[in-house]
């Protein structure tokens, strides 16, 4: 394969340029549209976008920013792209296992508990939550906010059908969960999907939710966000830690990513770890 | 002389070992920082950065997200999340699999590119599919230096052979002389 002699003033120029292109869509979209991305981390903004550039048959991104301000339904399909996040019920199933052990007690001896999920995406993970609080005796006194900054998803959380060829996985999650009932008494099989039983979402509030540019709207006792944080760059980071500090009770429950870490941000301070590794903090101040 | 900036490493069958053998011969003033990528169990547990820190006279750090890039060690992507490199510090995604694979080689060269540009060196070492043969062709692109494992010593030869085939390598050296060949490139960078 032949390639042409290396011309570090002409790249340079070409990456200059690309980040010009990048800066002008997320204004743009951010202008019309009002989603707003400008602050969502580079490395993965640039390799989604340029995955749109292509699947729409362009070849640079201020073409796509042309299609996305006078083609709404390119815009949906960029967003599916930028904010959907692929998950699994009873994801990391050891979180679930802590989560269970260290922090059910606590819960226990609250009267009423409010938990938001942020970032739910399609919901798996909020619908495993429901189970285990079920399991644990203590749903009917439990209340989830589960949002999402995409309607579309959030439908998808709302209506708890999900694809059969996900149960094998999601059935042994559930068990490396510390799960004490039979997983497949959940859902009822209709063709290629599982659908979940209804009264699990008795106890939960579906709602839109912009962690980017909303305000916190209650107070809670647990805040679930999950690998939606990696995808912000610091200031972002920095922004949304303070909503979530600003939204939990003294002594509430913060639980993130597997990989997420509060101790690059101002907030560290506020927390005490109630498992490190699974990434569960208590605030103490 | 070049100056490095970072190093990015590549590896999925038989990396445990190769590995080790590469970090093995790095001193432990090597400032370089070095990122990799080993194919791993999505539910892998410590076992891997364990492993390397017995080997490694630098220390071996599992990322997370955001975490600062310094010299003097090795960072490994964490089991079922790509690594992305943002100039100075790391990024974590949990989009698709590419090529099959979470953490992706592709991913992790391609973004490394991007940030460090001429600064990038990449190496890609045994494996069993065609990951990382895209990054090389970007770190190539972006002015960077890339070293590919011998496939005749190579426990997976599939890997660095297509990285031989697809991307301009500018060393392809057995196992045992690649750290020593990369001590050298930084030793002259210092000059």
């Amino acid at each position: 394969m032949s390639q042409a002699a290396f011309n570090p003033a002409a790249e340079q120029e070409k990456l200059d340029l690309e980040m010009v292109e990048i800066h002008l869509l997320t204004e743009g979209i951010y202008r019309h549209y009002g989603f707003d991305f400008r602050d969502y981390s580079l490395p993965s903004m640039r390799r989604r976008i340029w995955k749109r550039v292509y699947a729409e048959g362009l070849s640079t991104i201020s073409a796509l920013q042309e299609k996305v301000l006078h083609d709404s339904g390119c815009m949906e399909r960029l967003l599916l792209d930028l904010s959907i996040n692929t998950t699994a019920m009873f994801r990391d199933p050891t979180f679930y296992l802590a989560f269970r052990n260290k922090v059910v007690p606590i819960l226990r001896t609250y009267p009423f508990v409010r938990i938001w999920h942020a970032g739910c995406s399609t919901g798996e993970e909020v619908w495993s939550m429901a189970m285990l609080l079920t399991e644990e005796g203590i749903y009917n006194r439990c209340r989830i906010y589960a949002t999402d900054i995409n309607e579309a998803v959030l439908q998808k959380a709302k209506d708890g059908i999900f694809p059969i060829a996900s149960m094998q996985e999601n059935t042994s999650n559930y068990i490396s969960a510390g799960g004490k009932d039979t997983f497949s008494e959940y859902y009822t099989a209709r063709y290629d999907y599982a659908i979940f039983r209804p009264s699990l979402r008795e106890n939960i509030v579906f709602a839109q939710h912009n962690l980017v540019t909303d305000a916190s709207f209650n107070q809670f006792n647990v805040i679930f966000c999950r690998n939606v944080l990696i995808y912000f760059n610091n200031a972002l980071q920095e922004r949304v830690q303070q909503l979530f500090l600003n939204s939990l009770d003294n002594f509430g429950i913060l639980g993130l990513g597997r990989k997420e870490s509060i101790r690059f941000t101002s907030v560290a301070d506020s927390y005490e770890e109630i498992d490190a590794e699974e990434r569960l903090y208590r605030r103490v101040r | 002389m070049r100056q490095i900036g970072i190093i990015v490493i590549g590896t999925s069958l038989g990396g445990m070992h190769a590995l080790s053998v590469l970090l093995g011969a790095l001193p432990p003033d090597f400032d370089p920082p070095i990122a990799a990528v080993q194919h791993r169990y999505r539910f892998s547990n410590e076992s891997l950065p364990a492993y390397l820190r017995t080997k490694s006279k630098l220390p071996v750090v599992d990322v997370d997200d955001k975490l600062f890039i310094r010299p003097r060690h090795v960072y490994l992507a964490p089991a079922d999340y790509h690594l992305l490199v943002e100039r100075g510090s790391f990024d974590l995604s949990k989009d698709p699999a590419v090529k099959y694979s979470r953490p992706s080689i592709d991913v992790l060269f391609e973004s490394a590119a991007d940030a460090y540009r001429a600064q990038c060196v990449g190496v890609l070492l045994t494996g069993s599919n065609d990951d990382g043969a895209q990054g090389l062709v970007r770190i190539k692109k972006q002015g960077g230096f890339v070293i590919v494992e011998d496939p005749a010593s190579a426990e997976a030869p599939e890997m660095p052979q297509s990285g031989i085939d697809t991307a301009q390598v500018d060393r392809i050296l057995p196992l045992e002389r690649i750290g020593p060949y990369l001590v050298e490139l930084w030793r002259q960078s210092r000059t």
